[in-house]
């Protein structure tokens, strides 16, 4: 789709694009060692809405995902081309502090994974190490509001100090997503955060997806189309590391203008 | 279709003979498995009881000890207060045992009848008029260590049905033992000088507690000096280093490390510390910096292995909400792999507490029969001190010998424990 824009270098241009462009990718390469996952993607995320990428599994989705808070710093063998700002500013300049940065972009994975320590250490540690908090008070503050966004509060607030491992796999995530959001990110990126849990959990995580949106811009990697249509706004779909086609959710699911996505969305594969 | 899969379907109709043929062998097989099994631990468990059932048969009586009553005059005229270091305490002993039995004239008879008293009756005797000078001048009954050969008539250890030359009491020394037995003036009471002393010429004297403190204070410099290298050089090689030819190198040679023979460790440790930097010979301080060496491959390897042994998605959690490499190695990674590190650090020094041969090397075999107070004094440990004894000729070392492999083990029990409820204190769920 892009042998045309494979010509051009990747400029930063990012006066150019709208002023609620939160994160722009341009040109966006990234290499396993030899292999390539991701080919030239180029992509506009806007402000305050949830954007989900779809596609078959091995199509990219989550590389494109993790290279947004370089997350894919940590694999060795892992290269990334191209530009991908966050407000206008390359991510990827050595004068970037990767810490900072993912204090910004915040990430919720696909197995809820709380750390092995009390429900508010898991909220409080983030805020902790940025130094987000200057008193007890403060923190505990900090903490009451995160659990409360993520609508686990009133099932944890009596038991604060016990371990997050002991919730449920539906709670597990929600305190996965209060801690993401306990250092007030502008981008949380959730890497299919439904995959491991049962219907109704999953309705609460999406109904939270909605509201986390007045405040967050949120990306959304998810293998149901259902959730997809149900929780975003925009839609990009991948395959075989292509970003084919990105569009209005319902536009993406009534009136595809590629082919694959057309057979994809109607289950002809993947 | 169904026509088809019938004849298909047969052999595995419970009713079939072959079906049951098949079941029938399988469980047997399983059978048979379970039973290798059983007696493979049955042998095991075998050669552990009869190890240990013979060192404690052995070892046992040598933390009780005979002690023999005599009725010592202080007399004033030979104890020169003055001087308390020059008074002849064993003659003083001596004496009162000649007194109890008159009969004995001969000179050879009395040097024999002197040999039922061990001669730390001296020092004992000696402490005694330090602790209270008003004993000058009296008669009493005083309670004194007795010689090797008397303790082990008295336990039974010696066969007296041997002809005389061949064992090493006469006729007339068992006779006045057994006088002495009769008349109530033997006692058995706990070795205390066994358990509270360091190593001597002679059995009833030597104790283990200078070994323990050698052994103590060597495995203190091991865990000083090889915990926390180690750690660090496996939480750099697991979790910082790159992927390159050097480190892989490194690796293999640790890995290589862990296999080279104890000795070779003691003669680097000769070259090294003793003749290059001129550490004192015989001290816990030299043995402890080789025992380091030796260990630190083993806390490396554990170590690793404990890290590794981390969830990923831990580290991603804490990658994930802005924590530097650094945060999410000591907030997350090592703590979670504490129980492994310390399991391997004291499985390390269970090993370096029974090694012998490098601190051969360096010198810790001396005879040594002061208690250590320090790092530089010269010391021996609990294996040396076995050694040593295992390689004395007087009877009575013998159990003790066995004795001191009991107090090794005893440690050596202690601190797998340790590793135990350590692993259950830092063990945590994710």
């Amino acid at each position: 789709m892009s042998i045309s824009t494979q010509e051009k270098p990747a400029v930063a241009s990012p006066k150019t694009s709208s002023s609620d462009v939160k994160i722009a990718a341009k040109d966006v390469c990234v290499f396993y060692g030899e292999k390539q996952a991701l080919f030239n993607v180029n992509l506009d995320i806007a402000a305050n809405q949830v954007i989900s990428l779809i596609g078959p599994s091995g199509c990219g989705k989550s590389t494109f995902l993790r290279s947004i808070n370089r997350m894919n710093d940590v694999v060795p063998s892992c290269r990334v081309e191209g530009l991908i700002t966050l407000e206008g500013q390359d991510i990827y300049d050595p004068e970037i502090d990767v810490v900072e940065l993912r204090a910004r972009v915040g990430m919720v994975f696909q197995k809820p994974n709380p750390f092995p320590k009390s429900i508010y250490d898991n909220v409080a540690y983030g805020p902790r190490i940025h130094g987000q908090a200057t008193g007890k008070a403060e923190l505990d503050e900090i903490v009451e509001r995160s659990l409360q966004r993520a609508g686990l509060w009133n099932e944890v607030k009596d038991r604060l100090e016990s371990p997050g491992t002991g919730l449920s796999g539906g709670q597990q995530q929600r305190l996965c997503i209060a801690r993401a959001i306990a250092v007030s990110p502008e981008v949380i990126l959730m890497d299919e955060p439904c995959s491991a849990l049962d219907p109704i959990a999953t309705a609460r995580v999406e109904e939270l997806i909605d509201e986390l949106r007045q405040n967050f811009t949120i990306v959304i990697v998810t293998h149901s189309m259902q959730q997809a249509a149900r929780v975003s706004q925009r839609t990009a779909f991948f395959h075989l590391g292509i970003l084919v086609e990105e569009g209005d959710t319902d536009q993406i699911f009534t009136r595809p203008s590629d082919e694959r996505t057309q057979d994809y969305i109607t289950g002809r594969f993947g | 279709m169904t026509d088809m899969t019938m004849p298909k379907t047969e052999g595995l109709a419970v009713s079939s003979q072959a079906y049951r043929k098949r079941i029938k062998k399988r469980y047997a097989a399983e059978r048979r498995f379970r039973a290798y099994g059983i007696a493979a631990i049955a042998v095991a468990v075998a050669f552990l009881i009869g190890l240990l059932g013979t060192i404690t048969a052995k070892g046992a009586p040598a933390f009780l000890q005979t002690n023999i009553t005599l009725n010592i005059f202080f007399d004033p005229e030979k104890i020169d207060t003055e001087n308390l270091n020059g008074v002849n305490f064993q003659a003083m002993a001596r004496n009162a045992l000649y007194d109890m039995f008159p009969e004995v004239t001969e000179r050879r008879e009395k040097r024999q009848l002197g040999q039922l008293i061990s001669v730390a009756a001296d020092q004992q005797l000696r402490e005694m008029v330090r602790a209270d000078p008003s004993l000058i001048g009296q008669r009493k009954d005083v309670q004194l260590l007795a010689g090797d050969d008397l303790d082990l008539v008295v336990k039974g250890t010696y066969d007296l049905s041997q002809p005389e030359a061949e064992r090493p009491v006469s006729d007339v020394q068992v006779a006045w033992i057994d006088k002495l037995q009769a008349q109530g003036h033997l006692a058995r009471g706990i070795a205390w000088p066994f358990l509270t002393t360091g190593d001597s010429r002679e059995p009833e004297m030597a104790g283990i507690w200078g070994a323990v403190m050698g052994s103590l204070l060597t495995l203190s410099v091991t865990l000083a000096v090889s915990f926390p290298i180690g750690v660090l050089a496996a939480v750099y090689l697991q979790e910082f280093a790159t992927k390159n030819r050097w480190n892989d190198l490194i690796e293999v040679n640790i890995n290589n490390l862990a296999a080279v023979p104890s000795i070779v460790f003691g003669l680097l440790g000769l070259a090294v510390f003793l003749n290059f930097f001129g550490m004192p010979r015989s001290a816990p301080l030299v043995g402890g910096l080789v025992l380091a060496l030796m260990t630190l491959p083993t806390i490396i390897i554990a170590t690793r292995a404990a890290l590794a042994a981390v969830p990923p998605s831990i580290r991603e959690a804490a990658l994930g909400v802005g924590a530097s490499e650094l945060q999410v190695v000591t907030h997350h990674v090592v703590p979670l792999a504490m129980p492994g590190i310390l399991t391997g650090t004291i499985i390390g020094l269970a090993q370096a507490l029974g090694e012998t041969a490098p601190l051969l090397m360096i010198g810790m075999v001396a005879f040594i029969v002061d208690v250590p107070a320090n790092f530089t004094d010269p010391a021996t440990v609990l294996p040396v001190q076995i050694y040593l004894w295992a390689d004395s000729p007087e009877r009575a070392f013998e159990a003790r010998t066995s004795a001191a492999i009991m107090v090794l083990i005893g440690f050596l029990i202690l601190m797998n424990a340790i590793a135990v409820v350590l692993r259950r204190r830092f063990e945590r769920r994710w």
